[in-house]
């Protein structure tokens, strides 16, 4: 069904990414040196789990060029869904890198790209800080950067990397976000630093698309058994294009699980499915009941047992929907408007303040050398 | 989760003999083995023991949270839970009126084992011995034919060996394989299975396959780990539909055991959204992936899922279908349930007699 109301807040929009071009002036001398010479910059930077043509990737009416990517943006996604915000996610491949140092040279680029080319020109737009996670300390030195300008609503990760997510190698990045009032978006897509599944490399994409929801359920898992939500309590973690209809199943396999296992975690000191749905929030789109069958649905919401966690997104211009349909036929009435707007408003502060733009978050760039 | 030893009379009063569709057998000690091994291989155990994908050879890397993940109840006088049929007589199969006990033997069956020679000797080996210890002695016990999927050739042959024993209603191999186990070179394991009409039993399994058991590394904590045999089954079941198995062998049936239940009908759902949007992609794929699991999947009870309202957990049996899940007990380890208290919601009686008795029956050809 469409959008009822104005004024709705995308949780998940993803602009084209920057071609390597774009970011020359966002990078330094030697930086810039190195990506011409070295002909980085002749190639792209897509993530393997988002190709280019891919029908997941493109929906065939969404596709436009790069150059008009703002105003297809402002058409389609913005207007067309009556939308107050969009939070945009980039999804640069510099974090597939290995280089630690071109990975957060490149990924700065892209933070200081969005806030000129983007949050400048639309003032609609919200966006995440990308990150590599090679080193969790230089990880949040950008964030504490980036995040000077209060456009930036939350830390962008990705749902399979390096390591479980929670691990405490990570604090620091949960330091920061906690401290600045961001939230930590966890995006489907991987590094393939690992298998995609316990069992190996699947042929197909399909089968990696699938396998994301498993992903998002382990980095859920390591969140609370780390104890990420005792030391920071007031983070709040969302699943981007994660799906939501495996939630109930890992809300109540762990409630009943930490009953015996509570000894390993004893700073996990109520059912984990309280903790859960108190700190973790999803996006909307791919909604995954089935199409069309809103009692499923219905049930589903209920299994979840709280209004709380889903945020409205489209995932434009991802193809997971036709026409402006994005939000699920028979969708209860009474959790729309919670869905569309008061549900991420708990969930980012920022976007409870007014849009204040720091003047010199461009200016204050760190030697990444 | 220790219970009192329950007298044979509980059973009776019920009135209902179930088929427990995951009890773990066990030998007192590696050497029971050696009986059904040539002498190259009892050295070769004796010298080098087992090759596996994983840090520590005594034990699992994330520890268990009781000894060895058992009943503190269920260890006898002599040898580890499992190892005595007289105790696994007395305090699981009379009391809870186990008409058939389906074995899973997990360990020392080869499915894990590095060298591929080894893997054969150890799966002729425990298949041997599951026989002579448990099944000929106790005709309410069947057997699983353990064998080693990195080897389908020889898998096969073992396979084919006992096609017309009885003992051997099912055929196990490990969800951690070395790679999806849709992937062709498992198919010759496939063919077998369907030439001779026996599932494909997938247990979760504590031993790495050689990869990482999420698709971002290693989790720290044998709660994570625990909950990835749930993930991991899910990759599998995905791997088993796109790769185009069950087209391809119309006739196989797979069992998941201990793996969960809830997830699956959530899983089937994302299958066939995504395989609607991709399907260019996977077109020896002809049916909705939800089609190929309702056909051609069965799933355990054990450890069932508790939501605070039990009817949530009767409409996702509901959505899965009553006739594809099959009670189970996982005795002796930790986390058993218990056939009279596994079920917080009321079920007609026709419900009641297929998940604890008749699917299994059904599925297994068991009279």
């Amino acid at each position: 069904m469409k959008v009822p109301i104005k004024g709705g807040i995308d949780c998940d929009l993803h602009p084209a990414q920057p071609s390597m071009t774009a970011l020359l002036p966002y990078l330094d001398e030697y930086w810039r040196d190195q990506v011409v010479d070295r002909h980085i910059t002749r190639y792209s930077f897509n993530l393997t789990s988002y190709p280019p043509n891919s029908p997941l990737s493109a929906r065939p009416d969404w596709q436009h060029d790069a150059s008009s990517d703002l105003d297809a943006i402002r058409r389609q996604a913005l207007d067309a869904f009556g939308s107050r915000y969009a939070i945009c996610s980039v999804l640069h491949g510099a974090v597939a890198l290995f280089n630690e140092d071109m990975s957060m040279a490149l990924c700065s680029a892209v933070n200081d790209w969005v806030a000129k080319e983007l949050l400048d020109r639309e003032p609609r737009l919200r966006a995440s800080i990308l990150v590599p996670v090679h080193n969790p300390e230089r990880a949040a030195a950008e964030i504490r950067r980036v995040a000077a300008d209060r456009r930036f609503v939350q830390v962008l990760l990705f749902a399979m990397g390096d390591a479980p997510l929670g691990r405490r190698i990570y604090w620091p990045i949960y330091e920061a976000a906690s401290q600045l009032g961001l939230a930590i978006g966890i995006h489907a897509g991987s590094t393939y630093r690992h298998a995609p599944m316990s069992s190996g490399w699947p042929a197909h994409r399909v089968q990696d698309y699938v396998a994301q929801s498993a992903a998002f359920e382990m980095q859920l898992l390591s969140f609370l058994a780390e104890g990420v939500f005792q030391q920071f309590k007031s983070l709040r973690v969302v699943l981007m294009e994660a799906g939501f209809a495996w939630l109930p199943h890992l809300l109540w396999r762990n409630a009943k699980a930490w009953r015996g296992m509570r000894a390993e975690v004893p700073w996990i000191d109520r059912s984990p499915a309280e903790i859960i749905r108190e700190h973790v929030r999803v996006t909307l789109q791919p909604v995954d009941t089935p199409k069309g069958d809103a009692a499923t649905l219905a049930k589903t919401l209920e299994h979840i047992g709280s209004d709380r966690m889903l945020l409205f997104s489209t995932d434009y211009p991802h193809w997971q929907y036709d026409g402006t349909d994005a939000l699920p036929d028979g969708l209860p009435e009474a959790i729309v408007k919670r869905i569309l707007i008061d549900n991420p408003l708990e969930t980012y502060p920022r976007l409870r303040e007014g849009a204040q733009i720091s003047d010199n978050a461009s200016n204050s760039k760190e030697a990444v050398r | 989760m220790n219970i009192p030893v329950r007298h044979a009379t509980t059973a009776a009063a019920t009135k209902l003999a179930i088929v427990d569709c995951d009890i773990h057998p066990a030998y007192r000690k590696p050497s029971d083995l050696y009986p059904f091994m040539s002498a190259r291989w009892r050295e070769h155990m004796e010298t080098f023991g087992e090759h596996l994908r994983q840090g520590l050879s005594g034990q699992l890397c994330w520890p268990r949270m009781s000894a060895f993940g058992m009943r503190a109840d269920a260890f006898p006088k002599d040898g580890p839970p499992g190892s005595d049929l007289e105790l696994m007589r007395r305090q699981h199969l009379d009391p809870n009126g186990v008409e058939v006990g389906m074995l899973m033997q997990l360990s020392k069956g080869g499915m894990e084992e590095r060298n591929l020679e080894f893997a054969a000797a150890l799966s002729h080996a425990i298949n041997d011995w599951q026989l002579e210890t448990f099944v000929k002695p106790e005709p309410r016990l069947r057997a699983g034919l353990v064998v080693p999927q990195e080897d389908a050739a020889f898998a096969v042959s073992e396979i084919d060996a006992r096609a017309d024993d009885p003992s051997f209603p099912q055929i196990l191999i490990s969800p951690r394989s070395s790679d999806p186990l849709g992937h062709k070179r498992y198919w010759p394991i496939y063919e077998a299975a369907e030439r001779c009409n026996k599932p494909i039993a997938l247990h979760v399994q504590g031993y790495p396959g050689g990869h990482a058991s999420t698709g971002s590394g290693w989790p720290t904590y044998y709660m994570e780990e625990h909950y990835a045999a749930t993930t991991g089954m899910q990759n599998t079941l995905t791997s088993l539909v796109f790769d185009g198995v069950f087209e391809r062998f119309p006739r196989l049936k797979v069992v998941l055991i201990e793996g969960g239940f809830a997830w699956a009908p959530a899983l089937a759902w994302r299958m066939d959204k995504h395989w609607e949007r991709m399907r260019k992609e996977t077109p020896h794929v002809k049916r909705p992936p939800s089609e190929y699991v309702r056909q051609h999947v069965w799933f355990t009870t054990q450890p069932i899922d508790e939501p605070d309202n039990p009817k949530h957990l009767a409409e996702v049996i509901e959505w899965l279908g009553w006739d594809r899940l099959m009670f189970s007990t996982d005795y002796p380890h930790w986390d058993f349930d218990d056939p009279l208290h596994t079920f917080k919601f009321t079920m007609t009686e026709a419900q009641k007699a297929k998940v604890f008795r008749d699917n299994a029956k059904a599925l297994y050809g068991l009279p």
